[in-house]
């Protein structure tokens, strides 16, 4: 039996346009994600996993110029969608998580007026509703509801990244995209957020892109794996062929890049690309 | 053999603020630093290791506690004696972006620290030793020594920044999280230079992180911090394997470990047992323990 992918990439390319020359960042690229499923990108920075994510919530901007191929959400081609599609698509289909999320929360603005904010505009909630909703998010991520009335500086690093990830999920998207969500804290922190949003996707069914340098960290979390180097999506498979079975040699070179806490320490070579 | 410790801390204190609002930043530390070998201070944010990278390179001084070099008092050294420490002990900062200069070339960087390290060196003796240098730390002198750092990767300047440390005759090496803005691929080069660094030229670093597996690779030591205090020390392998204080448990069982899926029954963190080992760990551990030959925890009485 198959299942109709909740989101679809094919043939995706990217370039950023250059004055005498272009950087191709995604090179005929094509994945699905499955509702509920966590799908991940790995590789290391300017391998393109970043530029994919943007152009998934149509967030690229030029020089970034999708050349090829198609995004499917739900069968709709998300570069196809006008303004008003791409406001309705935005946050209730798909919302993003970003590494310095924690920092993208307003300042001068309580947590309640942040939640506000955002189901106004897309519900129409009354101030009580929102409130209402946002104690339900907030207890969602470990957060006592009634801190909802502080400011984002009364919270630390890894509590306003959890209160980002119930604003994302505050209009119940299908797909949360997140581009290493974590990477900016301390390692039992990460590891309370992902178990949590791991737990969240099986009760509420979303699907999640999961954007990490991490290997081992992204076979903990994730269900398939594609890794990429240099624009192109050169390997994908479950956690399982990743970590047991790697058959690109890049890949087989990321593994042996990191050193494990409980493997022999022998002296590790780059991997070369 | 272990070397005579080249810098000893006993029983350092730090607060900031004052009264009921003070934080003890680091609390009653101890720990030494040998020629030839490595030190790993472990934990999370705030926990206090980069406190203690500051008092050891004397950006803050101790409330209570003293700081030996080569066995006698720093603030019994006197100027000439500073002046030998300063130059002695060097540092690695996380960001290669932004510690080096962007208006210098790399020959300039270098040529700066040799002029205070070695002054005895003139002319093309200059040149030689900064084109030495390079080399020592993998990378084409004739390639790199014109160049700014815009033009050179992340990885190529933490080279430079360990060329620099190298310059002013560094015998200690203190590197804050030198390899968590590298790309993967380029830590484990970065890495391996310390170790040569230490292996060849003796020198002792102090290795900052919060990176469990790297600590393992690169360190003989290990200190684990929490909330200002040393929870856990010794030899780094009896301390990875045999984890006493419920802390040091918590960070090893919260390393990404391909082994363990979070859907797995058992490996489920409960975030209220979190909520108490933190609280517990707030607590004074005033009680030394001691584990084995070179392992030791902290307990709170």
């Amino acid at each position: 039996m198959t299942v109709n992918p909740l989101l679809s990439v094919q043939n995706l390319t990217i370039d950023y346009i250059g004055a005498e020359t272009d950087f191709r960042a995604a090179d005929d690229v094509s994945f699905d994600i499955a509702p509920g499923e966590v799908f991940g990108l790995a590789g290391e920075s300017g391998c393109g996993k970043s530029t994919i994510a943007y152009a998934i919530n149509r967030l690229h901007k030029p020089p970034a110029l999708i050349r090829r191929g198609r995004i499917l959400f739900e069968g709709q081609d998300v570069l196809d969608l006008d303004d008003r599609a791409l406001r309705e698509f935005r946050w209730h289909k798909v919302a993003m998580v970003f590494q310095s999320a924690m920092n993208s929360l307003n300042p001068v603005l309580r947590v309640e007026a942040q939640f506000h904010d955002l189901l106004k505009r897309h519900r129409g909630y009354s101030k009580a509703q929102s409130r209402e909703r946002a104690a339900e998010m907030l207890r969602l991520v470990d957060i006592p509801p009634e801190r909802m009335r502080d400011y984002p500086h009364q919270f630390s690093g890894g509590m306003r990244q959890r209160i980002v990830i119930a604003i994302c999920m505050a209009l119940d998207p299908k797909l949360v995209v997140m581009d290493e969500p974590t990477t900016a804290l301390d390692v039992v922190v990460q590891r309370e957020i992902l178990q949590r949003i791991d737990e969240l996707r099986r009760s509420r069914g979303f699907s999640v892109l999961f954007i990490t340098h991490d290997l081992g960290l992204m076979v903990q979390f994730c269900d398939r794996i594609g890794i990429m180097l240099r624009g192109n999506l050169v390997e994908q498979g479950t956690s399982d062929q990743i970590y047991h079975r790697p058959q690109h040699d890049y890949t087989k070179q990321l593994w042996a890049s990191f050193p494990s806490l409980h493997g022999h320490p022998a002296r590790l070579e780059r991997a070369s690309g | 053999m272990i070397q005579e410790p080249i810098i000893a801390l006993e029983q350092v204190s730090k607060s900031f603020g004052h009264g009921s609002k003070a934080v003890r930043a680091a609390h009653d530390i101890s720990f030494a630093l040998h020629p030839g070998r490595t030190l790993a201070l472990v934990g999370e944010s705030g926990s206090g290791k980069t406190t203690c990278a500051r008092l050891v390179m004397r950006e803050y001084r101790p409330d209570s506690g003293r700081i030996l070099f080569r066995g006698k008092d720093l603030n019994a050294i006197g100027a000439a004696g500073l002046k030998e420490y300063r130059r002695a002990v060097q540092m690695i900062f996380q960001d290669p972006f932004a510690s080096l200069n962007p208006a210098h070339t790399v020959d300039f960087i270098l040529r700066r620290p040799l002029a205070l390290g070695r002054p005895h060196l003139k002319g093309r003796a200059v040149d030689e030793t900064i084109a030495d240098l390079l080399r020592r730390v993998e990378l084409n002198p004739g390639a790199v020594v014109r160049k700014h750092p815009h033009e050179l990767s992340g990885g190529q300047r933490q080279r430079i920044n360990i060329a620099r440390t190298l310059a002013m005759g560094a015998q200690v090496i203190v590197a804050d999280e030198p390899t968590s803005m590298l790309d993967v691929s380029v830590r484990l080069e970065v890495l391996n230079l310390l170790n040569e660094m230490k292996r060849d030229l003796g020198v002792a670093l102090l290795y900052i992180t919060h990176d469990l597996a790297t600590a393992r690779y690169v360190a003989e030591d290990i200190l684990v911090m929490y909330a200002g205090q040393i929870v856990e020390w010794g030899d780094v392998h009896q301390v990875l394997t045999n984890p006493q204080h419920a802390y040091t448990r918590l960070l090893l069982s919260a390393v990404p470990d391909p082994e363990i899926r979070f859907d797995d029954p058992g490996a489920r963190l409960d975030p209220r047992a979190v909520d108490a080992i933190r609280r517990e760990a707030r607590l004074l551990q005033d009680r030394v323990v001691e584990i084995g030959p070179n392992h030791f925890t902290r307990q709170a009485a």
